[in-house]
């Protein structure tokens, strides 16, 4: 029934999880092929049920799960065999995780235990699966950290997994699943959790070690850029149904489902945004900034008096930093993770107390400059007034036992004293203006999904009628449909406030969506500052250049990242 | 690992200091000495002194010195000669009267600390991985029970029922033939027939309380990616929760050395007061009431002292279990 390069069929596949009230059918018929050498990527927004199929083949399922239909039909030495037939726990099952299919997932952080070295944690894959001696299950180890480029592979085996960054533990990670050579490989979400320069490294060693083993891949992903970039065949997701199947090129060119065409312009859209917005007419020379930060620095751990370890010249985190911000300007921030974005855009708000350099506010034209590190407790609780925040995790950063109405009335109740009708009228206006229902305001935030959650966050930082705001990764644990909705309020709310935004970000298509200016931060220093276009398109210096040819292209007629710098180029 | 060791031990060093100055205080804080509540005892008794006796006696006993020279008497004598006072009320050095009664008390501490550790790990995992099955209700029952009654109405119910079924001699953790013989099998032996009451009340409460903490514990470990990782390894189940989510969910075990000790002394003063046991916890009380102020000030300090090797202990071994804990 199987073509002889088809190495694992899903057929009908159906999942069911029984909760309290009712049955939620995650997953329903889905069917599909996975192919020796080729890669099937599986598309679609969180709760799309993606993640639970891939599981299934495994037949790893989530508690209150169960298969109810189907077959998983994975190619063997004697034809074909049916994983959903065999018991959750059987030999046969332990035999083909990890042993035929191998997973890697999202977070490198959590996926691999901390309190093991990486090493012994491959030479348990290792071992379960083929009978050999310790000595050579660690030789066969340091081989595969070789082979996924960790370098000093013999040491590294001994670290623990918080002294690995996050490539280096996706790449662990990457080792510990093709351990046994698994014709299958599953990759669920394998580089969103990384910079954009670490993914394009991450995928790029996938893709060949793919080629050299000639393993069938499963990549699931809501990115539909890096679909363009690895993929031989897409299935679209939606409500656990595969809604549109084909190959790639038919489905980014000749797409027939809407739902697919939805999130191709979502996609689209912010490859290409920037021209929507006229540039304001403040930004001429002859304005002044309303903030600008001159030489900028912070050194963490500066060597403590007790117990000091020699040499300790504690870590710069921002290197002499210098930005102004002019009124009704979106300022970007980008760089990789560790790049001294967020501690640089903590030290404006100085929630972190900068070790050097100065931040100068500017209410307006006509007030005079406050210089904001030498401010006392009082004028800076005023400043945080005018300067806010909106942060990244929509889900930690609101209380869960607060309502709405609670959550956006706070700054209102703490700084400005409101109280009772007053503070209903005010989180009423604000919540239309972000596009919730006014009557949700009673609601705790569970109730709310992730986008709402972010509205809900940017009413509050709005309350106060703020001069600028501080977007600190805000659109990162979005879905990319999600995320346009969000950016396109953020300018909808600039355009009739006049605020400022500095916006930091490592998603360098929502920068250039959202942004007039932008800076590239690396290694704690701003490498370059410039127009917003300029910087994407032809960026002048060779950082900038790498990290912009790393970004995936969601066309795949048109690569972009297998072509691009790397490292040892510029 | 021994430079962390060592910044453990030497942050010790003015804890203990504070420590002394503390149990120090709270000796002198109720008004009156040791004489005054003596003699109130024996004027109750129709018994009389002279004014000139009692100065002889204050002074013989350094009553008549300020607080702070008498705290310095004290804390060199415990530092130079490991002298701890004198107990007025049993005329004894504090040290023998201490060491005797301490040496039962870590028996007794350690025996029920391990049925502790043996019957929640198990009851915790199944807890835990059969969550809202029938055993972990009857497990979480049970545990509730144990959590609410009364140690000492559980150590009256055992000593009944031992005494009535068992037809044993209960009170104490040694039948009375025994209390002054040497060492010796059949002592051991008479021993353990006493111990397993006082270890059993003891224990029941910390279990109780270290099933619901490693059954929270080991259910958020569950949903972590590292343990989907692991079965996708193809890593038995049974095995695979043992070597990993359980590992990590042992922290609050470990912790468990650091409280069980000092709550041992003091918290279960009633259950020994009952049973009779010759543990710290009634004699303190009793050093309390009678103001005797050397032998209640050593055994507060002891306390303080047998907490924070405790702590220390665990913490050691905390980092030998958590690499995490070790590399900061």
């Amino acid at each position: 029934m199987t073509k002889p390069d088809t190495l694992l069929s899903v057929r009908n596949l159906s999942i069911d999880f029984h909760l309290r009230t009712h049955v939620l059918h995650a997953v329903r018929n889905v069917s599909f092929d996975l192919k020796r050498g080729q890669t099937m990527a599986l598309v679609g927004e969180s709760g799309s049920g993606k993640s639970v199929t891939a599981r299934a083949l495994m037949r790893i399922i989530d508690k209150p799960g169960r298969m109810i239909g189907g077959q998983i039909l994975l190619d063997g030495p004697n034809g074909p065999v049916d994983v959903a037939r065999f018991k959750e726990g059987s030999r046969e099952v332990l035999a083909i995780r990890g042993g035929r299919i191998g997973l890697i997932f999202q977070e490198p952080m959590s996926s691999l235990s901390p309190v093991h070295t990486i090493g012994s944690q491959i030479v348990e894959a290792v071992r379960l699966h083929r009978r050999v001696s310790k000595s050579e299950a660690r030789a066969r180890c340091v081989e595969l950290l070789r082979q996924v480029e960790i370098p000093q592979p013999e040491l590294m085996a001994d670290r623990y997994t918080f002294e690995f960054s996050g490539g280096m533990r996706q790449r662990a990670m990457i080792a510990m699943a093709l351990a046994c050579d698994p014709q299958v490989l599953i990759a669920d979400e394998p580089t969103t959790a990384l910079d954009v320069t670490t993914q394009a490294e991450i995928l790029d060693l996938i893709k060949r070690l793919q080629d050299a083993r000639g393993m069938a891949m499963l990549l699931i992903t809501h990115d539909m850029g890096i679909v363009a970039e690895v993929a031989d065949d897409v299935a679209v997701m939606r409500f656990g149904k595969i809604v549109e199947q084909g190959p790639v090129d038919d489905i980014f060119h000749a797409s027939q489902h809407p739902y697919t065409r939805q999130l191709l312009d979502a996609t689209v859209k912010l490859e290409s945004g920037a021209a929507i917005r006229a540039l304001p007419a403040s930004l001429t020379p002859s304005v002044e900034p309303v903030l600008s930060v001159r030489n900028l620095t912070k050194i963490y751990g500066a060597p403590s008096r007790m117990f000091a370890r020699s040499g300790g010249r504690g870590l710069v985190a921002v290197d002499d930093a210098s930005l102004d911000l002019f009124p009704g300007e979106n300022l970007g921030i980008v760089g990789e993770s560790g790049s001294g974005k967020t501690t640089l855009g903590r030290m404006i708000l100085r929630i972190v107390e900068p070790t050097s350099g100065t931040v100068t506010y500017r209410a307006d034209a006509t007030s005079a400059p406050v210089d904001v590190t030498a401010l006392g407790k009082v004028d800076l609780r005023r400043y945080h007034q005018d300067v806010r925040l909106i942060f990244q995790d929509p889900f930690a950063s609101l209380n869960p036992r607060m309502t709405v109405k609670q959550i956006i009335g706070d700054p209102l109740v703490i700084s400005k004293g409101m109280s009772g009708k007053a503070v209903e009228v005010r989180v009423a206006e604000l919540m239309g203006k972000v596009g919730l229902d006014p009557l949700a305001m009673e609601r705790y935030p569970h109730a709310f999904s992730g986008g709402q959650r972010q509205r809900i966050g940017i009413a509050r930082a709005l309350a106060l009628n703020p001069t600028v705001i501080v977007a600190d990764e805000a659109t990162s644990a979005l879905d990319v449909s999600i995320r346009s909705q969000i950016l396109d309020l953020m300018i909808d709310i600039q355009k009739q406030l006049h605020l400022s935004f500095i916006f930091i970000s490592h998603d360098i298509s929502v920068v250039r969506y959202f942004c007039d200016r932008v800076a590239v931060m690396h290694r704690g220093k701003i490498v370059e500052v410039g127009d917003a276009e300029t910087i994407c398109t032809n960026p002048s210096q060779p950082y900038t250049r790498r990290l912009i040819s790393s970004v995936p292209n969601p066309d795949p007629r048109n690569k972009r990242m297998l072509h691009r710098l790397r490292t040892d180029q510029v | 690992m021994l430079a962390y060791v060592a910044k453990r031990v030497l942050y010790m060093i003015p804890t203990l200091f504070g420590m002394s100055l503390i149990a120090f205080m709270i000796i002198q804080l109720p008004p009156g000495d040791y004489l005054t509540s003596l003699l109130s005892t024996m004027a109750d008794g129709g018994q009389n002194l002279d004014e000139a006796t009692i100065a002889r006696l204050r002074a013989q006993y350094g009553l008549d010195q300020p607080a702070y020279v008498q705290y310095f008497v004290w804390i060199t004598g415990i530092l130079t000669r490991g002298d701890f006072g004198y107990s007025f009320e049993w005329n004894q050095p504090v040290s023998t009267l201490i060491w005797d009664r301490m040496g039962s008390t870590l028996l007794i501490s350690l025996a029920s600390l391990l049925l502790v550790w043996a019957i929640s790990l198990p009851i915790g995992i199944y807890s835990a991985v059969r969550r809202h099955s029938f055993g972990d209700h009857a497990f979480t029952l049970l545990g509730f029970i144990g959590l609410a009654v009364p140690n000492f109405i559980m150590a009256l119910t055992l000593m009944y029922t031992s005494y009535r079924f068992l037809g044993q001699s209960v009170g104490g953790i040694s039948s009375p033939a025994f209390v002054d013989a040497p060492w010796s099998l059949a002592k051991l032996l008479d021993m353990l027939s006493h111990m397993w009451i006082p270890v059993i009340v003891i224990a029941m409460s910390g279990t109780a309380a270290m099933i619901r903490i490693l059954r929270a514990n080991l259910s958020d470990e569950l949903s972590k990616p590292y343990v989907v990782t692991a079965r996708a390894k193809g890593l038995p189940e049974r095995e695979m929760i043992l070597k990993y989510p359980v590992r990590i969910a042992l922290n609050p075990f470990v912790s468990s050395i650091g409280w069980v000790l000092p709550d041992l002394v003091s918290g279960v003063t009633i259950t020994a007061i009952v049973l009779n046991l010759p543990t710290a916890g009634p004699l303190l009380l009793r050093a309390l009431v009678g103001q005797d102020m050397y032998l209640a000030g050593s055994f507060i300090l002891l306390m303080g002292v047998l907490t924070l090797v405790g702590m220390l202990i665990s913490d050691i071994l905390l980092a030998v279990l958590d690499p995490r804990i070790r590399f900061n």
